[in-house]
């Protein structure tokens, strides 16, 4: 049993590194694999002294370590948050289809987004690299708090509802009043404005600069830090909120613990990547079926390694070479998830539970 | 000595909605609940027997009243305190599908364990003495979807066992089982009793069996008042036929 387990966790690393590499090697640019690996270890003082070499690379170089690097580490970060994210919500509403997306907590991240871009316009592009950076600061602040404000007043529902079911529906709800909200935004907006913003909606991994993931890291790692603290109280909940409640588990601190950090998880992926759908949904799923359990102790391991390789995936078939551009990421990501969550239903209508 | 591990001063127990209103369900109950007895919840449906095992456990706070478990109020309690105290095994089905047999029952050490969850070597020997204890030790490598009924029941009375409590409270464990099982459950809950000096308060319908297993019975009525008594008493029993509007003709089955 154990071997297994361990056996399943060095291949799936295995797998996350080898696609990590696969997307910082591949690119519309064919760069040398020998010429990369020169790049990226080489440090650039090296090459100054060696004199011609380093203006012949400098074009490669700055594809690599500030297009192609950036773009692999942020599908990573993104991945695994959105994956953790997305289980958090699962554990906690017992509900297979309950993710970032569900709850409104990724439309709350989005209406923020929304007021910035469309109020005070994304002057170029309208990725939140590309914003000056007063405008991006402002982006990913409007994203985290609208997250936050959505998060906020479902706890404070939470206090009056008991039932999770009920919740959830809720958070539906105001994903639909923050939807209508953007939408009546988007009528009354000039149409360039429009178009910086519906560009964001489609998601991309590939609009973050250092700076960003200097923020991205941070964050994903307090929430996985702080995962790891909930593994013992997610796997009792495992059982129902009453029982967790009979076993010693204080349901309304790691109710509100782990909302936070699944609110700040999907604000943070959302402000630099768009909206991503279905990795959060998808990923948690595709864990407890690779390693055939519902333990938290590998589950949420498993889902960070998963969701990172995920990402990494829609990463690179959205830039396959030869396509003349970059498909949109959501997509992709669609494409890939859509199957895991109906093959998930269609074994829940089969009377077998879904966690 | 006073050997009571909980004991309920003129409780009111219930429901609260929203912001004001409340909706009682039972109004000054009392009883007292001793080291190594079991008893027999009986009443008929919807009078408020679960209501009260929730009560009684913390899972829904008395509207009124003081209510014991040892020697502390329950309202002082934490939430790992009380779950050392008492166990439960609810009514209703767990949907935890993938879950291993032996993982659900370690859960049962959470309130022993360090943040980690890890099992130390003495709760690893807990978790292997319930399963014995059950006799489900066959069943600890399936998970819960692979369980019939009556295994994921024994499986979920070795999870409230592996808490190593001094009280459990048991709502209809026997409702979807057969005959055998029923038998079964009961037995071992009662042989739990005996020798772990736990105590027991199980509810059920299957008023036969509870006779045989119970040293007393709570028996409540459909205004939600508790009657206290014993399974060999002849006025008992007849009180039991009139709240169950069982005809005279039917008494053989009630002792």
């Amino acid at each position: 049993m154990r071997r297994a387990v361990v056996v399943r966790f060095a291949l799936l690393l295995l797998v996350t590194l080898f696609l990590f590499a696969l997307d910082v090697f591949k690119g519309s640019v064919a760069i040398p694999l020998d010429r990369i690996f020169e790049i990226l270890t080489v440090p650039l003082e090296g090459l100054q002294k060696s004199g011609e070499l380093a203006t012949a690379y400098s074009g490669e170089r700055d594809i690599i370590l500030l297009f192609r690097l950036p773009r692999a580490v942020t599908s990573l970060l993104a991945g695994m948050g959105l994956a953790l994210s997305g289980l958090f919500m699962q554990t906690l509403f017992r509900n297979p289809l309950a993710g970032p997306s569900v709850l409104g907590i990724n439309a709350g991240a989005n209406l923020g987004v929304a007021l910035v871009i469309l109020i005070w316009g994304g002057a170029a592009g309208g990725f939140v690299a590309a914003l000056p950076f007063g405008m991006k600061a402002l982006v990913t602040a409007a994203s985290v708090l609208g997250a936050g404000g959505v998060l906020v007043v479902i706890l404070l529902v939470s206090r009056f509802i008991g039932s999770v079911t009920l919740l959830l529906l809720v958070g539906l709800m105001f994903g639909y009043l923050a939807n209508s909200l953007v939408t009546l935004l988007i009528h009354f907006s000039a149409a360039s404005r429009v178009q910086s913003y519906l560009q964001w909606t489609f998601g991309t991994f590939g609009a973050t600069t250092w700076d960003d993931i200097h923020i991205m890291l941070p964050v994903v790692l307090a929430a996985v830090v702080l995962g790891m603290f909930l593994i013992k109280s997610l796997n009792a909940l495992l059982l129902g909120e009453e029982y967790a409640r009979s076993m010693g588990v204080a349901v309304m601190r790691i109710r509100m613990t782990v909302i936070t950090a699944g609110a700040l998880l999907a604000g943070v992926v959302t402000a630099f990547c768009g909206p991503v759908t279905f990795v959060g949904v998808a990923v948690p799923h595709i864990a407890r079926g690779v390693f055939r359990t519902a333990d938290h102790r590998i589950v949420v391991p498993a889902t960070l390694l998963l969701g990172g390789a995920i990402a990494l995936i829609a990463d690179i078939v959205s830039h396959l070479p030869g396509q003349g551009g970059i498909l949109p990421l959501n997509s992709v990501t669609a494409l890939l998830g859509v199957p895991v969550v109906v093959w998930v239903l269609m074994r829940n209508r089969a009377g077998r539970s879904y966690i | 000595m006073d050997t009571s591990v909980i004991k309920a001063l003129c409780i009111d127990t219930g429901y609260r909605h929203g912001f004001r209103s409340t909706k009682r369900i039972s109004e000054c109950l009392s009883a007292n609940l001793f080291t190594g007895e079991v008893v027999g919840l009986i009443g008929p449906n919807g009078c408020g027997k679960s209501t009260l095992l929730r009560s009684l456990c913390g899972l829904q706070p008395i509207l009124k009243g003081a209510l014991y478990v040892g020697e502390k109020e329950i309202a002082h309690m934490s939430p790992i305190q009380l779950a050392r105290k008492i166990s439960v095994v609810l009514t209703g089905r767990v949907h935890a599908g993938h879950l291993k047999a032996e993982t659900l029952v370690s859960l049962g050490r959470y309130p022993h364990t360090k943040l980690s969850g890890g099992l130390s070597s003495r709760d690893r020997e807990v978790v292997d003495r319930v399963f014995s204890a059950v006799g489900a030790e066959a069943l600890q490598y399936r998970t819960v979807d692979e369980l019939s009924d009556g295994e994921l029941q024994k499986v979920m009375v070795a999870r409230a066992l592996a808490q190593e409590p001094r009280i459990m409270l048991l709502d209809e464990p026997t409702a979807f089982l057969d005959v055998t099982r029923k038998v079964e459950l009961m037995e071992l809950l009662r042989n739990i009793s005996r020798t772990q000096g736990t105590a027991v308060v199980v509810s059920s319908h299957d008023l036969d069996l509870l006779m045989r297993i119970s040293d007393r019975l709570w028996l409540m009525d459909e205004k939600g008042a508790l009657h206290k008594g014993e399974p060999r008493d002849a006025e008992f029993a007849r009180l039991i036929r009139s709240v169950f509007h069982i005809p005279a003709h039917y008494s053989s089955s009630i002792s």
